[in-house]
């Protein structure tokens, strides 16, 4: 019995016809081609495949497709362009926070709904938020400059 | 892993929520945020032939104070109630709490509601609907029922309700005039699930403790409201000097179990140096806001 499903992705329109039991991310990398979000656990501890759902971060593996019908998507591939990235990912290139790159696109999606919610006005804070998203090459301490360095831009006190 | 083929319905009322469980035989199952839900689908740890989708049922995301009470519906998502005024100035207690349900992404989705009827044993909803005392309100097939939070946690990830029963509402009552709170816990990770957990809350009398609020988690199959701890601490005037009775309290009045997280015997000193800690926490914010 599948199920039609309406969805704007980075500003696009879909619409598909899915199972009810298919899930988001793979609703994501599979029938539209965004592989840009990563599965790593697949139940919901690695942060890997974290997503932004009406504004707000989702695991993408925990939601089902279905579920995300008339919802608005954020990817990583709608954050910024190879050629303008956007201020998170300019800091974590200036920063170097990425090895294998993995873990990337959902420590990104989560720093952008860690900036909009919280002071990050510590490196403590900021690894405290940032804890459900696992970097398996222990990349942290480049990742949480990073996001140091865009909260500061945010709040005006860049150096 | 993926989750096994079901069917999937999205009523949009309580009522054809439960005609859709009745339907079902018993092979249904309800998701409302589908946090804890969704991982033990993919894991295919369970298999239910239809999946019950609460989300399109209006109304039943919302904070309200009615009188005394605050009155949070079932799909109140986490990251609503760690957001709110209401609940900061209400039920500050449950305000510390928050950020240490899961992550953030994972409060993004969850609600109260889910989190109260999967009973995780180490979640902090459970727990906090415990130490306030909280009414849960549910819907079935013979209409509603209201049951005290402390006989809804019946053991380790199960509750009271029937199968065709859904959590619609959780009434905490304000716990008025209580100057001196605190929570804490202990986990792995921040936000991972707590190893052992404390709330404590009270009004101070004339410098004494008086109506005192006791619950812990992690020590047991439950969550657990510590009554005697309660009853031995009403009273006391001595100030921060009662923080290691009251940790022997704590500890004297829990039995916790082995097992793959920890020993028996380190959960009992975790919660006793948790109560300790909070304790004192709670006197100096209660003498604080008093001066």
């Amino acid at each position: 019995m599948k199920k039609d499903l309406a969805v704007t992705v980075n500003g696009r329109k879909y619409e598909a016809r899915v199972e009810p039991r298919l899930l988001l991310s793979d609703f994501l990398r599979d029938t539209l081609g965004l592989t840009g979000t990563h599965i790593g656990c697949e139940h919901g501890v690695c942060g890997a495949c974290t997503i932004l759902v009406n504004g707000d971060s989702v695991r993408s593996c925990l939601m089902l497709a279905v579920r995300a019908d008339g919802a608005e998507i954020v990817t990583v591939e709608g954050l910024g362009s190879r050629d303008q990235l956007n201020a998170l990912q300019n800091e974590f290139r200036e920063k170097h926070g990425l090895q294998c790159g993995f873990c990337t696109p959902g420590m990104l999606i989560t720093g952008m709904d860690l900036l909009k919610k919280y002071p990050l006005a510590s490196d403590e804070e900021i690894r405290e938020r940032l804890s459900g998203n696992l970097c398996r090459c222990t990349g942290y301490q480049n990742i949480v400059a990073a996001i140091r360095a865009a909260a500061a831009l945010r709040d005006g006190s860049a150096p | 892993m993926k989750p096994a083929a079901f069917d999937y319905v999205a009523p949009e009322s309580l009522e054809a929520a439960v005609e859709a469980l009745v339907s079902a035989e018993g092979e249904g199952k309800v998701m409302a945020g589908g946090q804890s839900l969704m991982p033990l689908l993919n894991f295919r740890m369970t298999r239910p032939s239809v999946i019950v989708d609460l989300m399109r049922i209006p109304g039943l995301s919302s904070i309200q104070l009615k009188g005394d009470t605050l009155a949070v519906g079932a799909l109140t998502r986490h990251a609503d109630l760690e957001f709110s005024d209401l609940i900061k100035t209400k039920l500050p207690v449950m305000a510390a709490a928050m950020p240490h349900v899961a992550h953030l992404a994972i409060r993004n989705r969850g609600t109260i509601g889910g989190s109260l009827s999967h009973a995780d044993p180490a979640a902090e909803l459970p727990m906090l609907a415990v130490f306030y005392g909280a009414t849960i309100k549910a819907r079935g097939p013979n209409g509603r029922r209201e049951v005290l939070a402390e006989e809804f946690f019946v053991s380790a990830l199960a509750n009271c309700l029937e199968p065709e029963e859904i959590v619609f509402e959780i009434d905490f009552p304000v716990l008025k005039g209580h100057i001196g709170w605190a929570f804490d816990e202990v986990a792995r990770r921040f936000g991972d699930f707590a190893l052992a957990s404390i709330a404590l809350s009270f009004a101070l009398s004339d410098g004494r403790i008086a109506d005192a609020r006791v619950a812990a988690m992690g020590v047991a199959d439950t969550p657990l409201r510590l009554r005697r701890v309660e009853d031995a601490i009403n009273g006391s005037r001595d100030g921060a000097e009662g923080a290691s009775r009251f940790a022997e309290l704590v500890r004297a009045s829990v039995s916790p179990s082995n097992d793959v997280h920890a020993s028996a015997a380190y959960r009992k000193h975790l919660i006793g140096a948790l109560a300790e800690k909070a304790f004192r926490s709670a006197w100096s914010r209660a003498v604080g806001e008093k001066s």
